[in-house]
């Protein structure tokens, strides 16, 4: 989106138009929502519902930048949900231990950054493919975590623990921190030598090994800043409501997947960009609440979130095969 | 100053030498084509120079000092670029991205995007390809531009010496027309080029010198002035080959099948022959001349737009491989890896995969006559598996997979069996044991048709030789009158014509 240099053109503006057309489609579709349900529900504009759309979800978006980078490379995580979890109730733990809030704060990064760099060095040098590796990882982490836990939520949180109902500017701060994440990780992406690997590797690995590319380090790479994406997540995640669950949102990896790959991003790797997959995680949260809203069953949430997921994968699949 | 010069350099594989010492230079502002059949050791030299692999011996020098190349990012540092046949490029990339990729990175990495489009464009304009857009994704490049913008990459990282391995191998006539004036172009501004191809009469137009490698061995580098395509032949084949393939007596007998103009245009066009029980009917021709897509279309993999083909007279329609292998039709074909063989599966599954009806024993499978049907394949083909029937396919040597693909063939009693590449991949030994294995086949009555690169291969083991170059016939032989010189010819025949006009 930001690799479109500002010079006035007609084809210029054409092809970015064609190579951002899943973006721009659930843009479109967001604003089609937006319109057509507050004409049913005038309260869907309500400042309180906007605030749940767009700052509620914002850690699924946060997260949904490292899935993005991981699945451009040509990989998958599906554990990132329980890691969420894990590291959520890590930081919650921690505060309730009296620890200084700013390491409580940065102690779910850390961790998250250590977990994935260690499965991305596991995926890249002892070539385990990365949906059973994090298969894996999802097991122990979510058996982990009952464990420990004992299934208890955690209640008694210090008040000093609430990052996420704090403001900035007067706007919500996951909101912004999303925003200013998702800007930063598009122009770092599409202008640093580390973000055209990511592409590189994606799209053709013998290429990208061909012309001297590290695929092992470009893939821990990857892997450990998704890492410290995952931390940021749990940290809003964490912060947002009064109690830490230890259940994580279930299927919330598969959310972020969905978000990725209705996004824009290829699931073959290669293609895709972080602002189609936080539209694509704020389209998701505006179809639930417009739901709600509606009147209209959650169990058809599903079934038009899976109908979508199909349609996206098939189109992907199809413009794949028509290159030569 | 000499850019590139290679001294008395080998490579070993298990004990194979692919490339006795060999040494090879090229100039600036030189074309030097480098040339040899199939397993010459030709791409052994090219991936020594493009650092892709290590030689065992000789030394690599650039511009008079000794270098190692430890990866091709290394040989392009010292300037060294190879254009690929199989284009290394990255589909979902623009054009400038792959030219430029993150060569020139400022501070933290920083790509200033705006410079590499020009960049990109100012080095197409270069190659007289200002028609192609740096900002377009690869994907939606053809072939020739494909390597257009492997050429602009190259050019783009101060190439001073340029490795093209066959680059025209897959391009239509007007892109090669393109090409040849773009490597003309690049020899203009000083690059030494060395050029690998097949193409005989490109060779004779573009090439200043020309060195042959045969037998993984150095043959002779000559001044290309002079040269006509029969030298570069003779000096390619060199040998007796009647010695070397004793494809033994059969008796030949009826026609088993006829062809009758069989066209799918571009690549097959107007294909008539017929084959008979216990001949070899060796069909040769350069790669992409149209060989496989005939075997594909006699075992109906493809359909033909027209031509008729008769099975002992009789007219048939070979709807699908199903039909083919009903038919008594069987195809072993190029890439046994990919379209052959399943790796995970032990010989005796291998080997009855293509009859599995016979294993029936009412709804079920039959454990033991499949376990009989490898022991037998593996007795009566000489395949070399120490666990048996139960040793796993992929874990077999090359040449013992290929008998365990023609014994899967075998299986369904064919009547024509088409051999593609049936040799290639497979060491000395296990040639000559194929090669007599094909002898066999034919005096129990078999009719093969046999596609190979390979001229002494075709030459030795066919009765008789069928010629095609881009699509259509241009020679029929009998063994007697097959000299590698005629075939050779036959084989380049319509090529002259496409460079000429």
């Amino acid at each position: 989106m930001t690799a479109i240099p500002h010079r006035s053109s007609q084809g210029r503006i054409g092809r970015a138009l064609v190579g951002h057309g899943q973006v721009l489609v659930v843009l479109g579709a967001i604003i089609a929502l937006f319109i057509g349900v507050s004409f049913v529900n005038a309260r869907f504009l309500s400042p309180a519902n906007l605030t749940t759309i767009f700052s509620g979800n914002a850690y699924i978006a946060v997260a949904a930048i490292g899935m993005t980078m991981v699945i451009i490379t040509g990989h998958i995580d599906v554990s990132v949900g329980a890691l969420i979890g894990v590291l959520a109730t890590v930081a919650g733990t921690l505060a309730v231990a009296g620890w200084p809030m700013w390491l409580v704060w940065l102690a779910p990064l850390v961790i998250g950054v250590a977990v994935n760099a260690a499965a991305g060095w596991l995926v890249a040098y002892a070539h385990i493919p990365s949906i059973v590796l994090t298969l894996g990882l999802l097991s122990i982490l979510k058996g982990g975590l009952i464990v420990v836990t004992g299934g208890e939520w955690i209640t008694d949180l210090p008040p000093g623990f609430f990052l996420a109902q704090r403001d900035v500017f007067g706007l919500p701060l996951p909101l912004v921190v999303m925003t200013v994440l998702t800007l930063a990780a598009a122009w770092w992406m599409a202008h640093f030598r580390f973000g055209r690997t990511i592409y590189a590797v994606g799209s053709n690995l013998e290429a990208a090994r061909a012309i001297g590319i590290s695929v092992e380090r470009t893939t821990v790479g990857v892997f450990a800043l998704h890492g410290l994406f995952a931390g940021i997540s749990a940290v809003l995640f964490a912060t947002q409501l009064t109690t830490i669950q230890s259940t994580v949102p279930p299927n919330l990896e598969l959310v972020i997947i969905t978000a990725c790959v209705i996004g824009g991003v290829s699931i073959l790797g290669g293609v895709g960009t972080v602002i189609g997959a936080a539209l694509a995680t704020i389209f998701f949260a505006t179809i639930t609440s417009a739901m709600i809203f509606t009147n209209v069953s959650a169990y058809w949430l599903r079934a038009v979130i899976g109908g979508l997921i199909l349609i996206t994968v098939l189109a992907d699949v199809a413009r794949r095969r028509g290159q030569a | 100053m000499i850019p590139l010069r290679v001294t008395d350099v080998s490579k070993s594989y298990g004990g194979v030498q692919a490339l006795k010492p060999t040494s090879f230079d090229v100039r600036a502002g030189e074309i030097h084509a480098l040339l040899g059949e199939n397993g010459a050791g030709k791409s052994t030299l090219i991936r020594i120079m493009s650092g892709l692999i290590a030689p065992d011996s000789g030394a690599i020098e650039i511009d008079g000092e000794i270098v190692h190349f430890r990866s091709p990012r290394d040989a392009t540092r010292h300037g060294v670029v190879t254009v690929h046949q199989e284009l290394l490029l990255f589909p979902d990339l623009s054009i400038a991205e792959n030219i430029c990729m993150a060569d020139d990175a400022g501070p933290f990495g920083h790509i200033d995007r705006d410079a590499q489009v020009r960049k990109a464009r100012q080095l197409l304009a270069e190659l007289d390809s200002a028609d192609l857009d740096p900002e377009m994704p690869v994907r939606h490049l053809s072939v020739a531009q494909r390597q257009r913008v492997e050429i602009a990459r190259a050019l783009g990282r101060q190439a001073k010496v340029l490795i093209m391995d066959e680059p025209t191998a897959s391009l239509a006539d007007a892109d090669v027309a393109r090409l040849v004036a773009i490597v003309q172009r690049l020899r203009g501004r000083g690059v030494g080029i060395v050029y690998v191809s097949h193409k005989l009469s490109e060779v004779r137009l573009l090439a200043d010198r020309v060195t042959v490698l045969r037998d993984g061995r150095f043959v002779d580098t000559r001044e290309a002035k002079g040269m006509t395509e029969a030298d570069m032949i003779a000096l390619m084949v060199g040998r007796s080959i009647s010695e070397l393939y004793p494809k033994g007596e059969s008796r030949i007998g009826a026609e088993v099948l006829r062809v009758d103009g069989l066209t799918l245009a571009p690549r097959v066009r107007n294909i008539s022959f017929t084959l008979r029980a216990g001949e070899i009917l060796g069909l040769a021709g350069l790669v992409g001349a149209g060989r496989t897509e005939v075997a594909r279309l006699l075992f109906g993999l493809d359909r033909p737009s027209s031509g008729r083909i008769f099975l002992d007279g009789r007219e048939v329609s070979v709807s699908s491989p199903e039909a083919a292998v009903a038919l008594g039709i069987a195809y072993v074909p190029e890439d046994r890896g990919a379209q052959g063989l399943v790796k995970t599966m032990p010989v005796s599954a291998n080997v009855t995969m293509a009859s599995l009806g016979q294993l029936l024993r009412g709804p079920f499978l039959s454990r033991s006559t499949e376990y009989a049907a490898g022991a037998e394949a593996i007795r009566r083909l000489g395949i070399r598996a120490p666990r048996g029937p139960q040793h796993l396919a992929g874990k077999l040597s090359g040449g013992n997979q290929q008998k365990v693909v023609i014994a899967k063939w075998l299986r369904t009693a064919p009547r024509v069996l088409i051999l593609d590449e049936p040799t290639r991949g497979v060491d000395v030994g296990a040639k000559a044991e194929i090669h007599a294995l094909m002898g066999d086949l034919t005096r129990q009555g078999l009719a093969i048709l046999m596609i190979s690169s390979e001229l002494p291969e075709v030459l030795g083991m066919s009765d008789r030789v069928l010629v095609v170059s881009q699509g259509r016939m241009t020679g029929l032989f009998e063994r007697a009158d097959a000299t590698p010189e005629r075939v050779g010819a036959a084989m380049v025949a319509e090529m002259q014509e496409a460079t000429a006009s």
